[in-house]
């Protein structure tokens, strides 16, 4: 086993170059460059955090305009519902009141059509009356040869229509 | 005299030898050669430089090499949080140092290089490596611990709410187990590497003695052999990991006695 069979000789040569080189190695490498790297590091990380931080703020800040937009655009809706409800009403206002107007018209034009029809039927019962009543005075003239006054035959006649 | 040339010597891999003719270089009588453990702690240390260099170019968007590198420190830096807290954060410069260079030892040391002639050197498999490594965590305990905590530091040893008579008992048990620290860790890395590669050593020597014995030992000791080895070799890279951890882990967590007590 060389490690304890060279021991007198080689442990001062080992002891001193391991000093020497690992002395450097802990100077050079670990006191002057892992700093180096580790500032690296933390650099980047914080250069992370910082813009993740950023991108949340930016994040809120559309969240709250986006917010605000929907609330006007929910005002906005609502002021345009109401407006087309008004102008609703007022169509089916205006409608209504010409409805009415035109229903008084043709209300009044149906009346006035009534009246001159039953106007009508009184005169053509009159005239059926004076008609059948001379046809009357007629017939019993002839057929009886009885002169019949106007007034009597008259009178038979409307008994007779009135009873159908 | 095929049987005598194909003997190998699994340990022998662990020899170390100076190079460049520094055998003689000595500070106050004391041999400092410059032997192959000191060129792969050497290569090491560059590798894992020219690593990190990849992690230097310090872009706001990363590629996959500084996102490789960040990994690695976001690993200690996570480890140290969890098991310190905060105040764990200073101690990533050398718990980072400490993982990384074990970590790219072992694997460097798992390289195939000896198919181009090159020997990759373990030296994570020397106990006089990995002891110093584990002497340095522990001072850096023993050190953090009187300078926080003075001689309350030693209550350590007594686990809050302990009776006066258990006390007694446990404080000695408590004392050693701490004591034993520095040892377990350092020869658990040392065990570990060494270990996996005498395995490899011994599964390759069978490779190569079965090949040389004929064609039908070749069939019935080198390919299976040939097949652990290659199942091993992927273990032994997921070692070199482990061990590199469980050390950085160990350490840490050391630390954390060191800073809050119990």
């Amino acid at each position: 086993m060389p490690q304890i069979a060279q021991l007198p000789e080689i442990w001062s040569s080992q002891l001193f170059w391991l000093l020497v080189i690992f002395g450097l190695v802990y100077f050079v490498i670990g006191r002057g460059m892992v700093p180096k790297v580790m500032d690296t590091v933390g650099l980047r990380d914080k250069q992370i955090a910082d813009d993740l931080a950023a991108a949340q703020a930016a994040r809120d800040a559309a969240d709250e305009q986006e917010e605000a937009w929907r609330k006007r655009e929910n005002a906005n809706r609502e002021a345009a519902q109401a407006l087309v409800n008004e102008a609703k009403a007022k169509a089916a206002k205006s409608t209504e009141t010409k409805l009415a107007k035109v229903q008084a018209a043709i209300d009044a034009q149906l009346e006035e059509a009534e009246t001159r029809i039953a106007a009508s039927r009184a005169e053509a019962a009159a005239e059926i009356e004076s008609v059948a009543a001379e046809a009357a005075q007629d017939i019993a003239q002839r057929l009886a040869n009885v002169s019949v006054t106007k007034t009597v035959a008259k009178s038979a006649v409307k008994k007779a229509m009135a009873n159908g | 005299m095929a049987g005598e040339t194909a003997k190998v010597d699994p340990m022998h891999q662990f020899t170390i030898e100076p190079l460049f003719g520094t055998e003689t270089l000595d500070i106050a009588g004391y041999n400092i050669a410059f032997t192959n453990s000191a060129l792969w702690m050497l290569i090491t240390a560059v590798v894992l430089w020219v690593f990190m260099l990849g992690g230097m170019k310090q872009q706001l968007v990363p590629g996959r090499w500084q996102m490789m590198v960040e990994t690695f420190t976001g690993f200690i830096d996570d480890m140290l949080e969890a098991n310190i807290g905060k105040e764990g954060r200073k101690y990533v410069p050398y718990i980072f140092s400490l993982f990384m260079f074990i970590l790219f030892a072992n694997l460097l040391g798992l390289m195939p290089l000896g198919v181009v002639g090159l020997h990759p050197f373990t030296f994570t498999s020397h106990f006089t490596v990995t002891g110093v490594l584990a002497i340095m965590s522990f001072a850096i305990v023993l050190v953090v611990g009187f300078w926080k905590h003075g001689l309350h530091f030693f209550s350590l040893f007594v686990p809050s709410g302990t009776p006066l008579i258990m006390a007694i008992f446990i404080a000695p048990i408590e004392f050693i187990s701490f004591m034993f620290r520095p040892f377990s860790l350092g020869l658990r890395l040392f065990v570990a590497m060494m270990a996996g590669h005498v395995l490899l050593e011994v599964l390759s020597s069978f490779v190569i003695d079965g090949g040389n014995a004929g064609l039908v030992w070749a069939g019935v000791v080198s390919l299976p052999s040939f097949a652990l080895m290659v199942a091993i070799c992927a273990l032994e890279i997921l070692v070199s990991g482990i061990q590199a951890y469980v050390f950085a882990l160990l350490s840490s967590l050391y630390i954390n006695d060191a800073e809050h007590l119990h």
